[in-house]
């Protein structure tokens, strides 16, 4: 396995399992509105997936994207911790996909400068999707925190436990080292400060309190995984695995 | 001939509507970055207008089947992600067929389509496909759906 295939499939994980959470609220939304919102950005995450599968496909030679989607096991998949972390209450998710948001937009920013021109290209074209929806979650993380106490307990709880998943958003391996001093990856510990700022400065608007840093989970990267992962994947990987190769 | 043909490839295109908006082509909307020849093949460049939009997939099949059709058989569509669509690249022409179909055009004031005044509101980012937005009129009370700008 190459770095630089290694590097795409991490991107293309986080941005599949966060789809398939996405979609999980298609037919579940508080609203029509917000159903429609919430499938909608699942929808840009699965778009986003499969321009990195292909190219992740493309360098390796030998799997297609839907290889790589279906026949992985957990301890292939790369993805970020957080983003397999469960809807729970519509609060959860905003706060999760808030999280994840602002790391995707700082993130796609920088790729977008890559030197790889198919990177550079995918992330320019997630980073205008990313946009609308680090605003979407921003705004609801500030109508739910300055709306009633009860909104405002149940967005902090949001907040609250996926705080803990945010600290690998940030982690640099050796693929990444190498990936970054080729010119084509992004230094994501210089990411922290800008995430750090965004992040607070809409804490503050939504009247939350940023949790304290304390135990920080680690491991996506490696492919260890929190037993969420397993779950989504038993169901997302089904037909695949029951039926190898159908196709419809 | 060769560029007599790309002329021709270029009008049949131009009959292979939108699936979710079929009062515009999809060279209307933009998605169809250029055409070539190259290698005994016309090389035909396709930009998606959102990452995970259906129509993308659906128009390529439509495309394929108007070629095929009109006797083409020696073409490839290529997906071409730089520079990443916008609606920037629509032109008036199609702004104004999208208009009449009832979808407010992307533009920096939203403008209701029914009575074309500048009150509107946004109900919510996100409609019936990755591309629009819902609003409601405040003057005529219509609610309807914008195209959005990106």
């Amino acid at each position: 396995m190459s770095d630089l295939f290694t590097y795409t499939l991490r991107i293309a994980d986080s941005s599949l399992i966060l789809g398939q959470r996405m979609s999980m609220w298609c037919s579940k939304g508080p609203t029509l509105e917000e159903d429609i919102a919430l499938s909608n950005i699942g929808l840009d995450m699965f778009g986003q997936a499969n321009g990195f599968y292909e190219y992740a496909a493309q360098l390796d030679g030998t799997k297609s994207a839907d290889d790589l989607a279906f026949n992985r096991n957990e301890r292939e998949f790369f993805n970020h911790q957080l983003v397999e972390q469960e809807n729970g209450h519509f609060g959860i998710t905003i706060a999760r996909n808030f999280l994840h948001d602002v790391f995707n937009f700082l993130f796609y920013t920088q790729l977008s400068n890559s030197k790889d021109e198919t990177l550079a290209a995918l992330a320019a074209k997630s980073l205008k999707e990313v946009k609308y929806h680090l605003r979407h979650s921003s705004n609801w993380l500030i109508r739910l925190g300055d709306g009633t106490e009860k909104s405002n307990t149940k967005i902090q709880e949001g907040l609250n436990t996926m705080w803990q998943f945010t600290g690998e958003l940030f982690e640099m391996d050796e693929i990444d080292k190498q990936i970054l001093s080729a010119g084509i990856g992004v230094d994501n510990t210089a990411l922290k400060n800008d995430w750090d700022t965004l992040v607070n400065n809409t804490l503050q608007k939504a009247k939350l309190n940023r949790p304290e840093d304390t135990y920080m989970a680690t491991g996506g990267k490696k492919g260890l995984h929190t037993e969420r992962l397993g779950f989504i994947l038993a169901e997302m990987q089904y037909l695949q695995r029951a039926y190898p190769d159908a196709k419809w | 001939m060769q560029s007599g043909e790309i002329k021709y490839i270029w009008e049949l295109l131009n009959t292979v509507p939108d699936p979710e908006i079929p009062v515009i082509s999809v060279v209307e909307l933009g998605v169809i970055r250029d055409v070539i020849f190259s290698d005994n093949s016309y090389v035909i460049s396709i930009t998606p207008t959102y990452s995970g939009c259906p129509a993308v997939k659906a128009f390529q099949d439509d495309i394929k089947i108007c070629l095929k059709e009109n006797g083409i058989e020696n073409f490839e569509l290529k997906i071409v992600y730089s520079p990443a669509w916008t609606t920037d690249w629509m032109t008036e022409a199609t702004k104004e067929k999208l208009k009449k179909y009832g979808i407010a055009p992307p533009s920096d004031t939203v403008i209701c389509p029914q009575c074309d005044s500048e009150k509107t509101e946004l109900i919510s980012e996100f409609g019936a496909t990755a591309c629009k937005a819902l609003y409601k009129c405040v003057d005529c009370l219509e609610p309807f759906e914008y195209f959005k700008c990106i």
